[in-house]
């Protein structure tokens, strides 16, 4: 079966189960199985090419540009670990389905159960190390969801959460370490790397990739210090634990250090830090591991301590050490397996897990006895057992290593952690299952059914058949496999039991005696370890991460915590001060153009200028006033651009004006009159202090402009000369914004359009709280006028009317020649318009208003938009113009281009516009059914075929 | 002469007007022509794309005046890019937010929609920089209506923010046009990037300084630090689609920092040395770092949805701010992702905003509980960039590409510790939304403080059974996630020839000038 497939199966499995638990929970236990099941023969039947010392591979490009490719290969270790991984994994899918319960999800558990499976055996087959992180941060991320699977303990979710940030967070700095490994070798093809091992070892990538990769490893195998998540995570149901435990999760570390053993060891900085980390980590959980009364907790600590040991040898980076490695980790997922799977039986019958609430077990539960007895004295190292077999190869390495010159350390401290092991699998079986039955067990226990205790079975059978017949069952398997970790073929001695007395014999048999004799004196060590102060890993974790959530929220809060006034300040200070710093690492040549001379009257009016700018800060908090104070500046710049020979932005710039002024009054007409104070002096001063630097800025910025002509000819040149030969105009600036440029102005009159919309829809959105109650019933704290409608005003606004639509008309024709055009004719016509509502309310001119606003825009930014796609009709590009002559008897021959129609799309826009505009704002005011007494009231309702029922 | 090129924008500037004239009355019409009309887009970009895939870069001369002169609208393998991205988020959007009913809470949502994507693919295409602030003005303006669509007072509070900032941030790029016109006479890119290139040594201080504004504005639109604080409120108080749409507004930030810093200003242009290669790395290092922290520290879904999209655009201005081509090759790949990611959480936000409020803390079982989780995992994943989405592909592309810079070290540590930074925040929030549920009395222990976060009062209360159609457009964009994954190959073979185009603009600057593309 290809390598393809093999890694893929369970992924494309994990769909059935979630979607077959509706047809039961058998069918969905099945094809979890049936699933695994495949994929495990699958890997078995390149057994025969494994064997030979082959490599099996499959290879697909994926992204090739960044060296990560779908490249898979199995060897011996690939294959030891697969086999391993689903093997065990049928076992725990069989137990499973006896030992979830009916209200827990199953369809969910076997998906989680399968992607986790499918993550564990990409890692192990990955020929590229970053597809192979890619699969190791997936099993961080499906072990999430199986630690978190009951959602309803707190503690399933805090331990799922745990698990997440040590492995996951780890599996960061495995990026970073692989994407330098990868570097150093070259490649980030596996096989590759592994024949690299001089180039990565004399790189200097090679230390830190080593510690961060290592950081990786240590993490997911819960070595020191980072050994606390593992038991959190068994609030994970129990065929999890067993499986994440044993055989999988835990051992992804173990196995990339495998894997990685022939270009990362053999340094003393491996050595130090792995054998070192390995050993602390073995002694610690061993000890920890005999103080714990939940049984999951005492198994989750022996893990952390065997695992250890297994680091401990592959750390000492010797090839007998390397075999030890192997078998031990074999034997471990064989004993260790089974151990977790009674001990989730004894809490399935029992209903508890604590130890001291245990005990007689043995009557009530004789296969559970047996099973669990021979798995715990594997794990303690009793013969003929296959652990016993593996702790003596690890004793033996240990009692020949010089650590920094000490010959007594590592053998001392490896039976030391030999004798607790023995002594907490000792308590495992007899504080559980020895003693006088009890009476007061929660649920009165028995033996399960077959289906729960067949898989730890076959497990026990394998514990005995391994310890018994090592080198023939296992003898091939584990050499094959060192091979492939050591990368070479090395000489190993057979398999055996019994190797003579030896150093490594006397030390098994202190450590079995002495493990004997701490379970003797149990209560009162453990009287003794209750009582000493000792830290708790979880209460650190999780105030070190509250710590950093109320940082984060601090932080977060503190800097986004909406005042406008401060952003904008941070922007001027970060604006002003990068635009100083690239002026000064900038020349500025000579001014070229000479200063203008200054007049008098201009003078006068500059000052003007000057003074009212000062009046708006000075009277800003009196909006009406400060209102008219814009009008008079706005003014002033009308005159300066007359001044400047500017007709057409003067022109521009009063209709603007006049139009904002009204609208501006109309809002502030529902608004206070005065803008309280709200920040303090100091930071007005602030404030005072920026806005006059970022003021001085843009005016240097300006002067040095105004002073200078163009580095280059510009292209307003161009412009002048084809103004009348190309565009049919002699107005230069309504040719730029009708026709050279006219996209720009087809863009702004959308964005007034836009603006226009927003506005009514924000009115919509307003109306329907309760603002507008709040408006209509507030009292003004100025007197109202008693008129209404003054007459006069009436009168002369209804005169005014057709003579300003003929300027708006006149403007507009002239427009392409002189100042002029569809813009100012659009305001005027809508100024013309608006007096009429100002003057005589917006019911009397409402209703003789047959157009809705909506559609005056529309139908304005659709006759540009048509005008420029007529010229596509001349296969030319959008907004191409033509123009042409037009003779009418009795007047003289006249121009005409189609610019000027898209001048009747922008007079639209324009116009339709602003008095939607008004309109919206008007809306506020108006009252159903009553003779507003406002100017500026209107039926909201009247072009809206629902009726005039208000919403 | 073709004018497909202009279609994506003549379309929606069509479109809007038309909804607006003839059926703003009419919801089902205006939402079948909306859909339509995005369709069509849709189509329209497709085909550019594989027109812009082979290499060519096409100009269009508006009004039939040549390059300087008039305006152009220029098609190369970014800007197809970009206009394609737009339509499939669109589409996307759209959908959920006609299906979900959002987009009758409020007026005009399809007309405001249809001007943004005018704006936005305007954007894309222009080739001028003046054309290029009046597309700035019509997506800002747009996006303040999407924004405070169907009102409520947090939310116009919001946009006054989002309106008031970008504002300022337009006077700026008019400073800087200013400045840019008075000192080189042009405004068509192709020609800016020949006088720039041209500008005498002893004369470089004012071209300096309108760059570097320029440089200031595309900051505040890509929200980079400390220009980012318009987004956090506005994006966090928007409605769920119209944010999920906003994911490619960052991106015109990004995109108009890529195309200025190559084509005008690029990297090999004495004049302007040092302007952006100094401090824009650091600033999107720290942004990086102040969206993770952001997620972490939200206490609500929306602004965390927000603080991820500012990670996610730093890592992708990260790898801009490099500027060399493998990083610019490895930034469009992230981009492409950052864009859908971004959308996708929103959207995922905006179904528990939906169904239980705003808030992070434990809720009753909300219905189709499952599959939002199902959505949220994956979408905190892509955002986060854990494997196996395509945002962990484009961290190790952004990673890979950063080795040789200076700040490598700084670049892989800021990059990794704030993943898990991310991680941290989506597993909390997840865990407490998805997991918890409210009768649980015992409280976790560091989750005592989430007792005190109240109910949220914008709580829509829905109809029995919330509609399950929103959920299409969702797993659509998660779909294009998983193709943005499995395709990684092809993808970037097309953005390494973008980088290729970009920092060899030569070619760009001969088509226009000489308009033979036409």
């Amino acid at each position: 079966m290809s390598l393809f497939l093999i890694a893929a199966l369970p992924f494309l499995g994990a769909v059935f189960p979630a979607l077959l638990i509706r047809a039961g929970r058998n069918a969905c236990s099945s094809a979890a199985g049936a699933v695994t099941l495949l994929a495990l023969v699958g890997v078995l039947l390149h057994a025969p090419e494994v064997f030979r010392g082959e490599t099996v591979t499959a290879r697909a490009p994926w992204l090739p540009q960044l060296g990560m490719n779908a490249n898979f290969f199995m060897d011996g270790l690939g294959f030891f670990f697969a086999t391993m991984i689903l093997g065990i994994g049928l076992l725990i899918i069989i137990y499973a389905r006896h030992y979830l319960s009916r209200e827990d999800p199953m369809g969910n558990f076997y998906t989680y159960l399968l992607l986790f499976q499918g993550a564990m055996v990409g890692i192990v087959l990955s020929d590229n190390i970053l597809l192979l992180v890619v699969f190791w941060e997936l099993t961080s991320l499906s072990s999430f969801l199986l630690i978190g699977y009951w959602r309803h303990l707190p503690a399933g979710r805090q331990g799922a959460r745990m698990a997440l940030a040590v492995t996951g967070g780890g599996g960061l700095a495995l990026i970073g370490g692989m994407l330098l490994l990868g570097h150093a070798a070259g490649s980030y093809d596996l096989t590759t790397i592994l024949e690299r091992k001089d180039q990565i070892q004399a790189s200097p990538l090679y230390v830190p990739a080593l510690i961060l990769i290592l950081l990786g490893c240590f993490t997911k195998s819960a070595q020191f210090p980072f050994h606390f998540w593992l038991p959190h995570a068994m609030a994970a149901p129990t065929p999890v634990s067993a499986y994440l435990h044993s055989a999988t999760m835990v051992k992804a570390g173990l196995f990339l250090m495998a894997r990685l053993w022939p270009v990362l060891s053999g340094t003393d900085i491996w050595f130090y830090i792995v054998a070192s980390i390995g050993m602390i980590t073995m002694v610690l959980g061993a000890v920890i591991a005999l103080f714990k009364d939940d049984l999951k907790a005492l198994l989750a600590f022996s893990t952390v301590s065997h695992l250890g040991l297994i680091t401990l040898l592959l750390g000492l980076g010797t090839e007998e050490a390397a075999m030890a490695a192997v078998f031990h980790i074999m034997n471990h997922a064989t004993f260790k397996a089974a151990l977790f799977m009674t001990a989730g039986i004894v809490d399935h019958e029992a209903h508890t897990r604590d130890i001291k609430r245990l005990g007689g077990l043995r009557v009530l539960m004789p296969v559970t006895f047996v099973l669990a007895t021979v798995a715990s004295l594997s794990m303690a190292g009793i013969p003929p057992l296959n652990g016993f077999l593996s702790k003596e190869l690890m004793l033996d390495a240990a009692a020949h290593t010089i650590w920094n010159g000490s010959e007594w350390l590592f053998p001392v401290l490896a039976t030391v952690g030999a004798l607790f092991s023995a002594a907490y699998s000792f308590r495992y079986v007899v504080h559980t299952f020895l003693g006088p039955v009890r009476d007061d067990y929660p649920h009165k226990p028995h033996d399960p059914g077959i289906g729960m205790w067949l898989s730890p079975a076959i497990l026990v059978l394998l514990v005995v058949a391994i310890g018994l017949f090592p080198e023939a069952l296992a003898g091939e398997i584990v050499r094959t496999v060192t091979d492939a970790v050591i990368g070479g073929h090395g000489h190993y001695h057979e398999l055996k039991i019994w190797h003579g007395v030896n150093t490594a014999l006397i030390m098994s048999g202190i450590a079995t005696v002495g493990g004997l004799i701490l379970l003797a004196l149990h209560r009162p060590l453990d009287v003794a370890w209750l009582a000493a102060p000792r830290p708790e890993a979880k209460v650190i974790f999780d105030a070190c991460i509250g710590a950093l959530i109320r940082a984060a929220r601090a932080v977060t809060d503190t800097l986004h915590d909406g005042a406008l006034s401060r952003y904008a300040a941070i922007f001027t200070l970060f604006t002003v001060g990068l635009g100083v710093y690239a002026f000064s690492t900038g020349e500025i040549g000579e001014a070229t153009r000479p200063m203008n001379r200054i007049e008098v009257l201009p003078l006068i009016v500059w000052f003007c200028l000057i003074g009212a700018t000062a009046c708006v800060v000075a009277f800003h908090r009196y909006r009406v006033i400060a209102l008219v104070i814009m009008a008079i500046i706005g003014l002033v710049v009308t005159l300066g651009f007359n001044y400047f020979s500017a007709p057409d932005l003067a022109l521009t710039q009063l209709s603007v004006e006049v139009v904002t002024i009204i609208l501006l009054l109309l809002a502030l007409n529902f608004m206070p009159k005065r803008t309280p104070i709200e920040s303090s002096p100091g930071r007005r001063l602030r404030d005072a202090v920026l806005s006059i630097g970022a003021g001085v800025g843009v005016g240097l910025l300006l002067y040095a402009i105004l002073t200078r002509d163009f580095a280059f000819p510009s292209i307003s040149e161009y412009h002048l000369a084809n103004s009348y030969k190309g565009g049919g105009g002699h107005n230069v600036v309504n040719v730029i914004l009708v026709d050279f440029r006219g996209f720009d102005t087809f863009g702004e009159i959308i964005v007034l359009g836009i603006a226009a919309v927003v506005i009514f829809a924000l009115t919509e959105a307003i109306l329907r709280t309760s603002v507008r109650a709040k408006l209509l019933n507030r009292k003004p704290d100025w007197p109202v006028a008693g008129d209404s409608h003054p007459l006069m005003m009436v009168v002369v606004t209804r005169l005014m009317m057709p003579v300003a639509l003929m300027v708006a008309a006149y403007i507009f024709f002239r427009g392409h020649n002189e100042p002029g055009g569809g813009f100012i004719a659009g305001l005027i016509a809508a100024i013309a318009i608006v007096m009429q509502y100002m003057a005589s309310g917006f019911s009397w001119a409402a209703a003789r208003q047959h157009f809705p606003y909506h559609g005056i825009i529309g139908s304005g930014v659709l006759v540009a938009a048509v005008t420029g796609m007529g010229a596509w009709l001349n296969d030319k590009p959008f907004l191409t113009s033509d123009y042409g002559y037009i003779h009418i008897p009795g007047l003289e021959k006249f121009e005409w281009a189609t610019a000027a129609l898209f001048d009747v799309g922008v007079f639209l826009a324009v116009v339709g516009a602003v008095l939607l505009a008004l309109e919206s704002l008007s809306r506020y005011a108006w009252r159903p059914n009553t003779d507003s007494p406002y100017p500026m009231d209107i039926n909201p309702a009247r072009d809206d075929p629902r009726g005039g029922r208000e919403d | 002469m073709s004018h497909w090129i202009i279609l994506p924008i003549v379309l929606p500037a069509l479109l809007a007007p038309f909804i607006l004239m003839v059926i703003r009355h009419h919801l089902d019409l205006q939402r079948i022509f909306s859909v339509a009309g995005t369709v069509a887009l849709l189509g329209i970009a497709t085909g550019l794309l594989a027109h812009a895939a082979t290499g060519d870069i096409t100009v269009y001369e508006l009004g039939d005046w040549p390059a300087p002169f008039g305006i152009v609208l220029v098609l190369d393998r970014l800007s197809g890019l970009m206009v394609f991205l737009t339509a499939v988020l669109a589409l996307a959007v759209l959908l959920y937010a006609i299906w979900t009913g959002w987009d009758d809470r409020g007026r005009h949502f399809h007309a405001l929609f249809q001007f943004q994507l005018m704006g936005v693919l305007g954007a894309f295409l222009t080739g001028d920089a003046f054309n290029l602030f009046v597309f700035f003005e019509v997506l800002l303006i747009a996006s303040y209506g999407l924004m405070i669509h169907s009102g409520g007072a947090h939310r116009l509070h919001a946009g006054v923010q989002y309106v008031a900032y970008n504002l300022i941030g337009s006077t700026l790029f008019l400073f800087a046009l200013g400045t840019i016109y008075a000192v080189t006479g042009t405004l068509n890119m192709a020609d800016l990037a020949v006088k720039v290139a041209e500008m005498p040594a002893e004369d470089t201080a004012l071209i300096r300084v309108a760059a570097v504004l320029l440089l200031l504005v595309f900051s505040v639109k890509a929200a980079v630090l400390p220009l980012h604080f318009w987004l956090p409120g506005s994006y966090g108080n928007a409605p769920g689609p119209v944010a999920a749409l906003f994911a490619i507004m960052t991106k015109v930030g990004v995109y108009s920092v890529l195309r200025m810093y190559t084509l005008v200003f690029g990297p090999q242009v004495e004049a302007t040395q040092g302007l952006a290669s100094n401090w824009l790395i650091y600033a999107a290092l720290l942004t990086v770092a102040a969206g993770t922290i952001g997620v972490l520290g939200s206490r609500r879904m929306m602004r965390m949805a927000a603080f991820g999209t500012i990670g996610s655009t730093g890592t992708l201005m990260v790898a801009v701010s490099l500027f060399t081509q493998d990083t610019a090759a490895a930034a469009i790949y992230y981009m492409i992702h950052s864009t859908f990611a971004a959308g996708l959480m929103f959207l995922v936000a905006d179904l528990v905003v939906e169904r239980q409020g705003d808030s992070i803390r434990p809720y009753q079982p909300m219905p189709h509980g499952g599959t939002i989780s199902v959505l949220f995992f994956a979408a905190a994943i892509a955002v986060a960039g854990m494997p196996p989405l395509s945002g962990f592909v484009g961290k190790l592309l952004v990673l890979d590409a950063a080795r040789d810079s200076a700040q490598a070290v700084l670049v892989w540590s800021v990059i990794l510790i704030t993943s898990f930074c991310a991680i941290l925040g989506f597993a909390r929030a997840g865990s407490l939304v998805f997991w918890k549920s409210h009768d649980d009395n015992e409280p976790d222990s560091e989750e005592i403080a989430d007792a005190e976060v109240p109910p949220d009062p914008r709580a829509v209360k829905l109809p029995v059974a919330p509609p399950r159609l929103p959920f299409v457009p969702a797993f659509a964009l998660l779909g294009v996630l998983v193709l943005l994954t499995v395709f990684a190959g092809p993808v970037m073979t097309y953005t390494g020839k973008t980088a290729e185009q970009l920092y060899n603009p030569q070619t760009y600057i001969d088509t226009v000038l000489k308009g033979t593309g036409s």
